[in-house]
Parts: C-alpha cells; structure tokens; sequence
C-alpha cells in the first residue's frame, strides 16, 4: 500500500457517473479519453471470475491498443452487433474507494447494465474492479475490470458493446 | 455417404428421394420433405421448417442426440483421481469423473432412489458423491456404498443394482470424451471416421498432451443451432460478416493480399463422413503453433522459429507445415465443433428450444506450453473468437437475424447450392454444410426399424 492522497467518495463517483454517460450515449470516442495510454478493459469469465487472463480464457482483455480498435468498430459500420446500436443504461452504485496500490487507486463498484435490442432485454449484473489514477486535476482510469454475476451470458448471448 | 475425399459430382449417388413436380417450382415441393438434393441439376434446399418446428425438436433429441456420439469433454478437465466436473451434457446433467482407479467416467446426475441431482458443485475433488436429499452415498466410480437405515429394504433390494447409471457407451479419442445412448451404435473409432484425421492434427500439437485452459465461456443464440453448426465451417461469410476483424488485422500490420479466401493457399473442403466435414487454409492470422506474424512482436520471432524446426523434427516438413500454418474448421456431427484457427476453440451447443440454444466453448493448448506462450495464445484467441471478440459476437448476430427472418415460412427454403457442380469446391461453397444436412437427414427419416436391422 502506499500513502497517496485518495479521492473522496464523490469525485469518483462523479468520473463512473460520467463514463456510464458517455457509454450509454455511445460518445465512445471521449469514453476514451477517460483511460489511460495504456489502459486496460477486461471480462473474466463468469467461472473464473477471479482469473489472470494471461492463463485464464476470457470473455474480453483489451489492453489500449485493442480498446481503441474496439472503440473505432463500434463506431464503425460494420460491427454487426451493434449496428443498429444497442440501447443501454448504466446503474452505478455500492462506489467504494478501497485504497492505492503504489500510484493507483482501487475503487469497486457495483453495476446493472440494461441492453435493449429487437425488443428483447438483457441485464448484465456484477461489479467494477477500477485501478485510476491521479492525473493532475483529473482522475484516468488505467484499468477497468467488470466482473459479471451472470452465471452465464444467457440469453444474452454476447457482450458486443462496452459493459 | 460419400467415400472420404471424394467429389459430390464424381458418381457419387443421392441417398434422398428427390420429387421433382413436372410442372410445380421448389416451393409447390410436399411440405414434409426436409431437404432438396439435385445433384443433376445442382440444386440444394433446406426446409426452413428443420429450424423453427418444435417437432422437428423433438425428433431431433431422439433420433440424433440420442443416437450419435456426444461430446462430454476433455481427459485434462479430470486429471487426478476423484475430480469432477459436472454439466449438462445434450440437455442432460452429467458428472465427467475420474474414478479412484483412474478411469474416466461418464455419470448421470440424478439418484438412483428418487432423482435429485448427487453432484452440486460446477467442479472439484471428492471420494464420493452424496445425495443431500436421503444421504445416498455413491463413491467416484458411481457404485452405492452408503444407504442410510438399509434394514428396512428387502432381500430383493440390492446396492448393486443401485449404481449411478453410466450411458451405454463411453470412449476416448485422444482426450475428446464422448457418450453414446445408443448401445448399438458403431465404435466411437468407425464413427468420427474422417475425422480422426483432423483430431490428430489438433492432438498432434502436444507431445505431452493437449489441456482445456481455464476458463469457460458460457453463452447462448437465440437461433437453431443447426445455423451454428453451418456457421462454424462457413468460408463464404467471412469477409461480409468479419469485414471488422480483417481490418483490424491489417490495423496490426497483417497484410493479406487479395482478401479472396477462396484463393487461400492449399485450401479445401472435404465431406468425412457421417455428417462431419472441414474446411482447411492458410488464413491470414498468426498461429501460436506455429505461424508467426508482425504482431506477435520480433522478440518472439527466433521462438516461433525453433517450435517450427521441433514439429518438422516430429513430422517431416509437410505434415509439420500442415499442424503449424492452415487452419481448420472441424465439425463433427451433430454439435462439436473443433476450430484450429487462430487459437484453437472446442465448441458445443445444444438446443433448449427450436430458437435458442446455448454454447459452451473452451480454449485448448498443449499442456506443455510455457507461460508467455500461453499467453499469447489466450490474446490470440480473443481477438476473434468468444462471445466479447471481435466476430463472434457478429456470427451470433447473423444467426439471431436469420430465425427472426424465418418468421416469414412463405419463404420455405435456404438455399446450400454454392459449389455444388464445382469438382473441388472451395472454402467457400457449401460441400461442408450438405455434409451434414445429407446425415441430418438420413438420421431424421430412416425408419427406425430398417436402422436397427442395418446395425444387426
């Protein structure tokens, strides 16, 4: 541990309030800025939610080069997935400011992500593992791990927007 | 069926009646034909009806799941005695155990007194498994060894009798386990014919053995999952759907130039008989064993160069070529599909409702593969398959869109014609999916008593 300044309580929750925003508005390009150069976005799988993904299949493990890729598809025409876009609304809630780990602060939260398409609607429920960072005035994420409670992805069938 | 590498226009003769109405188009053709197979004029059909018919379920389970070999799962899931894994093997809850002797066994999850599932954990280590509802006791062989109160049973009540029921075949081919309801069936050996062949192609991958990393994603499609299966060997939807994935491998400085598939390096579509078929090429994408490329970074290059020199130790440089550069899409029949693509993923799904199903896919690796191989490996794998990757996803798309666009059964037809009169159809035809719609159907009208004289 370390003995670095934390954030309150508020201004982190006002940065997860903010991305859940630009996420359901799909302003994935200033989503983007939110994130660190080097930035990583994971999903274990829903057995293994505690697993490494360097020996442990995953469900997604961006590290920043293949976020922005993902970012440029889906807004892009040919990620059929999501083309049309999905509807989506973010519930944040249970924000916890848990400690630093040398420079980076862990914060976890819970979530309920709502996707509405063809008139069907999916819930991904779980929990947000944040490693963020002090950036001057600002907070950046540079890790961001949503660790699903779906035992499976049924009916859900596939996680083709940014959960 | 036709002989393992042979042509479909090479004298090869139809196993389905074809009624042709003289003055009547395909859709005039009698409703309860499940598909049109003209090899005159080369014309296929499939009746939109096998996807959407809960009936055509129903049939399904009983003269296909419960007659042909299912897989159950890998030998490296269990590998110390006493472990287990359960799931739901074709709808069924089942243990996959490794008995305190060693050998692997296939139980079926339900106590032999009144039925509750003896097994409640996903996985683990036990010496036996207890039923929670009576205190049955059964060991990792499945044998009853405990029944609370036994006194109050007759003489006619005996322990042995009482075992956890074992489906009437069980077999292993290279650490592929699968299951059998039907004790007549053919040897899982005679079975997987062609197949064996692309199998070793995977297994010969290890010298240790192949594992299933941990792991495992768990999802589902809202559509038939005969669409997977076509889907799952389909050359001709990949640039169209995964249009996506293509550039974001040349973002990463893959270059691939033509983008025509087809036109792929030593590519082929090949029937193996019983319904299985494959699709083999030398794609575009980098291969952990062993096909190097731009993005795997130049500090792994001398690595993938020395793993390359191992196999063609192994092998002599054409099968060595063969394991480490062309991909294959393997699709046994009716719902294991083997895709040694860019990682290789062991995929399964069964039918919940004429237009759900659910999927379970595995990551398999050799076991003796190191740390930053394996690695590698698992991000190999993400960047295009799963249920988060960049064309998974898109597939489930496409089959969700096509049973939504079934709803409309005045167009009663899919049409599976492409390459038919070609002599060597490419990855891009559709030799592979009349594979198994010939074995679909065969299995879903030969009267069953012809079938059961065929087998005596």
């Amino acid at each position: 541990m370390s003995n670095i300044e934390l954030p309150s309580r508020s201004e982190v929750e006002d940065l997860l309030y903010h991305e859940a925003a630009l996420l359901d508005e799909w302003r994935l390009e200033e989503w983007l800025e939110l994130l660190t150069e080097d930035a990583i976005y994971q999903v274990p799988p829903t057995d293994v939610p505690e697993g490494d993904a360097r020996n442990t299949l995953f469900i997604i493990a961006d590290d920043a080069m293949r976020i922005r890729s993902r970012v440029k598809q889906l807004l892009g025409k040919t990620a059929w997935a999501e083309n049309p876009h999905s509807r989506t609304r973010r519930m944040i809630a249970n924000v916890r400011v848990l400690g630093a780990e040398g420079e980076n602060i862990l914060v976890s939260a819970n979530f309920a992500v709502h996707r509405m398409r063809y008139e069907s609607v999916d819930t991904y429920i779980g929990h947000y593992e944040y490693k963020l960072i002090r950036a001057g005035k600002l907070l950046k994420i540079r890790e961001r791990r949503a660790v699903l409670d779906n035992e499976a992805l049924r009916p859900h069938g596939k996680i083709s927007f940014i959960l | 069926m036709f002989p393992h590498g042979a042509t479909e226009v090479a004298g090869a003769s139809s196993p389905i009646a074809v009624h042709w109405s003289n003055k009547g188009t395909i859709m005039d053709r009698m409703a309860e034909d499940y598909i049109i197979d003209d090899q005159k004029a080369g014309l296929f059909r499939v009746n939109r009806r096998a996807f959407t018919d809960p009936e055509c379920l129903e049939e399904e389970r009983r003269r296909i799941f419960d007659k042909c070999w299912i897989y159950v799962g890998h030998e490296s899931e269990v590998p110390h005695a006493g472990d287990y894994r359960s799931r739901k093997v074709a709808g069924r809850p089942m243990i996959l155990v490794r008995g305190d002797d060693s050998t692997i066994r296939v139980l079926l999850n339900t106590c032999t007194h009144r039925g509750a599932m003896v097994c409640r954990q996903k996985s683990g280590n036990a010496k036996t498994f207890q039923c929670p509802y009576h205190a049955w006791t059964y060991n990792s062989r499945g044998q009853l060894i405990g029944v609370p109160g036994e006194d109050s049973y007759s003489e006619a009540f005996k322990r042995e009798d009482m075992a956890l029921v074992t489906p009437p075949q069980v077999d292993n081919y290279r650490g592929f386990i699968f299951a059998c309801f039907d004790r007549i069936a053919q040897s899982l050996y005679d079975y997987l014919a062609g197949a064996r062949e692309y199998l070793d192609l995977v297994a010969d991958q290890s010298e240790m053995g192949m594992k299933i990393v941990a792991g495992q994603q768990s999802y589902s499609a809202r559509a038939n999952w005969k669409l997977l299966v076509e889907n799952s060997y389909d050359g001709y939807h990949g640039l169209p759907t995964h249009q996506r994935y293509f550039n974001f491998l040349a973002d990463t400085g893959i270059d691939f130039k033509g983008r025509d598939l087809s036109a792929s390096p030593r590519q082929k579509a090949v029937d193996l008989g019983n319904g299985h078929a494959v699709v083999e090429a030398v794609a575009a994408w980098g291969r952990p064993i062993a096909r190097w490329v731009p993005p795997f970074g130049e500090n792994t290059k001398a690595h993938f160069e020395e793993v390359r020199r191992r196999f063609d130790q192994r092998f002599g440089p054409e099968r060595s070529q063969r394991i480490c550069e062309t991909s294959r899409n393997l699709g046994i029949f009716p719902n294991l599909v083997i895709n040694d693509i860019m990682a290789i993923t062991v995929r399964t799904f069964y039918p919940v409702s004429p237009d759900y199903m659910e999927v379970n896919a595995w990551a398999l690796a050799p076991i003796e593969e190191s740390a930053a191989d394996s690695a590698l490996r698992l991000d190999n794998f993400l960047t295009f398959l799963g249920p988060g990757g960049f064309a998974t996803p898109d597939d489930v798309e496409m089959l969700e869109s096509c049973q939504r666009g079934f709803v409309n059964r005045e167009v009663a037809w899919s049409d599976i014609s492409r390459g038919m009169k070609k002599e060597h159809p490419s990855i891009t035809d559709e030799l592979q999916m009349r594979a198994f719609w010939r074995q679909w159907n065969q299995l879903m009208t030969e009267p069953q008593i012809e079938r059961a004289r065929k087998v005596a």
